[in-house]
């Protein structure tokens, strides 16, 4: 994966942002969602985490973010003050997310659902209209600023959710099945700007879904994630180089990643099926 | 797909007066607006026919003549009663807020003392009308306010509850990671969720605060010195003058109709932009 890229980036890229060291989640009720979880984050890469319903792929999200707490074994943060303090100690804006629905204020405008976190932090309007341009900008949506999000198509409600995680420039960008509810077309066609958005602001994402093709398109790495107990099975780097035109999809580079990932994914299913019988 | 929808709205935006005219010539006006002249003109023939007389059944036209001859002394019984509905639906909607946000600041808090505002709605107001009366000693205006109020808090009440505890998971997550303050989070996230439940609580108690206001002043009879409609139709009762109590009641009626649809204009308005019962449907 390193290899294939341009730029001396590499010795940055050999430090993680976040690690993930056998961490375990066991509910109160005793099901075990995350069972010696392993995990490594670069800067400026898409990691994708895929697998069956209910392998606890969203756990480790709301792990990460803070929403949930680990019961076992350690998350490390590159920079201190991203974790370990309490989360009303940690400053927020280095890390969104962006829910399985767009999560939108339906009484607000665009413009003022995309300020939130602005607004939340006590950042004065004016000096947070630039920033909310800005982000709106980004995920095209110039001319909508006005618009209810009722007002709006699915896709254009999730590019709205979109510019709400960019607008405090956050360090890591947390998705859990984002596109999920998205129709095929619409789905690629955010693939394909999220994909030229990291790469021209170098963002790092941690990306959850259980579509394997999307998984492979968009990731510097797959992770492939088992249930039963939630576990990794495996990590596939996807070596093929950034920005991926929407052309990839159709390569064999592409397919054969693709055939790799659901094959370490059926072989789990399998496993965990035979040892539920 | 957008623009067009804006553009709908700019333009019925600029053409208000003339949409509002156009509104009340749709079936869903003229069709309620029929039925009801046909029932009147049914009334006042089936009166006139049988020759019954106003004493037992007044027909529609002798209750206008009769409100128009009487409208001086009507007049400021209306004002009194609607005075006391105000006053109460005021005292309801502020007292009923503050309550909810109290609620909803926890769990123990609600689950503590939900019970006794559920036991103000159960309450039979005629039954404590008048010890409530009694308590209040020469302030009977106050008595009547505090009658009417106890009608009209609870649905104010337990819509909010309900509002402030529907916000969308995923939102207060949201709120969560911004680490938003609590006072942030109730402001920005659950008082603006709540709104459509606020204000189908604010629609029921209107008309509850009137009927309240009526009930109350039926108990406390003919003993104040300010009198309101109620009082009306009992002296009109007494005396057998049963054009002018049906007067007084059309007054109530008339009333509380104006009184809902105010309150479903500025839920509406309040609306408009965002929740499904308020907004345009173009398809």
């Amino acid at each position: 994966m390193m290899g294939l890229n341009t730029s001396d980036e590499t010795s940055m890229e050999s430090s993680p942002i976040l690690t993930l060291e056998q961490v375990g989640k066991t509910y109160a009720n005793g099901t075990v969602a995350l069972q010696d979880f392993n995990l490594k984050v670069e800067p400026g890469t898409i990691t994708s985490l895929v697998g069956p319903s209910g392998c606890g792929k969203s756990t480790v999200l709301k792990i990460v973010s803070g929403l949930g707490e680990l019961t076992s074994g350690h998350l490390t943060w590159a920079d201190n003050s991203l974790g370990r303090s309490k989360r009303s100690q940690r400053n927020p804006h280095k890390l969104a997310y962006v829910f399985q629905e767009a999560a939108l204020m339906p009484w607000a405008t665009v413009m003022d659902n995309v300020r939130l976190p602005l607004k939340l932090a006590k950042v004065p309007k004016r000096q947070s209209l630039e920033a909310v341009s800005d982000a709106i900008a980004q995920v095209g949506l110039q001319g909508f600023e006005r618009c209810y999000p009722r007002e709006l198509s699915g896709g254009m409600k999730m590019r709205v959710s979109i510019a709400r995680a960019l607008v405090t420039q956050p360090q890591i960008l947390l998705m859990d099945e984002p596109f999920g509810a998205l129709d095929e077309m619409t789905r690629g066609k955010l693939n394909q700007e999220l994909l030229a958005l990291q790469y021209q602001r170098n963002l790092t994402i941690l990306f959850v879904t259980h579509s394997i093709y999307e998984a492979v398109y968009l990731a510097h790495k797959v992770v492939v994630m088992a249930s039963n107990p939630g576990r990794v099975i495996a990590e596939v780097p996807i070596a093929s180089p950034h920005p991926r035109e929407p052309d990839y999809r159709t390569s064999p580079q592409f397919n054969r990643y693709c055939r790799d990932v659901s094959h370490c994914l059926y072989q789990a299913m399998g496993d965990s099926l035979a040892i539920a019988l | 797909m957008v623009s067009p929808a804006l553009e709908q709205q700019n333009e019925q935006a600029q053409a208000q007066p003339m949409q509002w005219f156009k509104s009340l010539l749709t079936p869903d006006v003229l069709a309620p607006v029929g039925v009801g002249l046909i029932m009147l003109a049914a009334w006042e023939a089936a009166v006139r026919l049988t020759n019954t007389p106003p004493y037992l059944l007044p027909g529609p036209i002798l209750i206008l003549q009769t409100l128009f001859k009487e409208w001086p002394t009507l007049l400021p019984s209306w004002f009194i009663t609607l005075k006391i509905a105000f006053t109460a639906l005021l005292a309801a909607t502020v007292s009923g807020l503050l309550v909810a946000i109290l609620f909803a600041q926890s769990k123990w808090i609600e689950r503590s003392f939900f019970p006794y505002a559920v036991l103000l709605q159960t309450t039979p107001i005629v039954a404590i009308a008048p010890l409530i009366i009694i308590w209040m000693g020469s302030n009977t205006f106050a008595a009547l306010v505090i009658c009417a109020w106890i009608v009209a808090f609870f649905p104010i009440v337990s819509n909010t509850v309900l509002g402030l505890n529907s916000t969308d998971p995923s939102l207060v997550n949201l709120f969560k990671l911004n680490t938003a303050s609590r006072w942030q989070t109730l402001w920005y996230l659950r008082l603006p969720s709540s709104l459509p439940y606020f204000l189908a609580g604010l629609r029921i108690s209107g008309g509850l605060a009137l009927i309240g206001a009526v009930v109350a002043e039926f108990v406390a009879g003919t003993g104040g010195n300010q009198s309101g409609l109620a009082y009306q139709i009992l002296m009109a009762g007494y005396n057998l003058q049963i054009p002018r109590m049906f007067a007084a009641l059309l007054l109530i009626t008339c009333s509380g109709i104006a009184i809902f649809a105010i309150l479903t204009a500025l839920s509406n308005y309040l609306l408009k932009n965002w929740h499904a019962s308020a907004v345009r449907h173009e398809s």
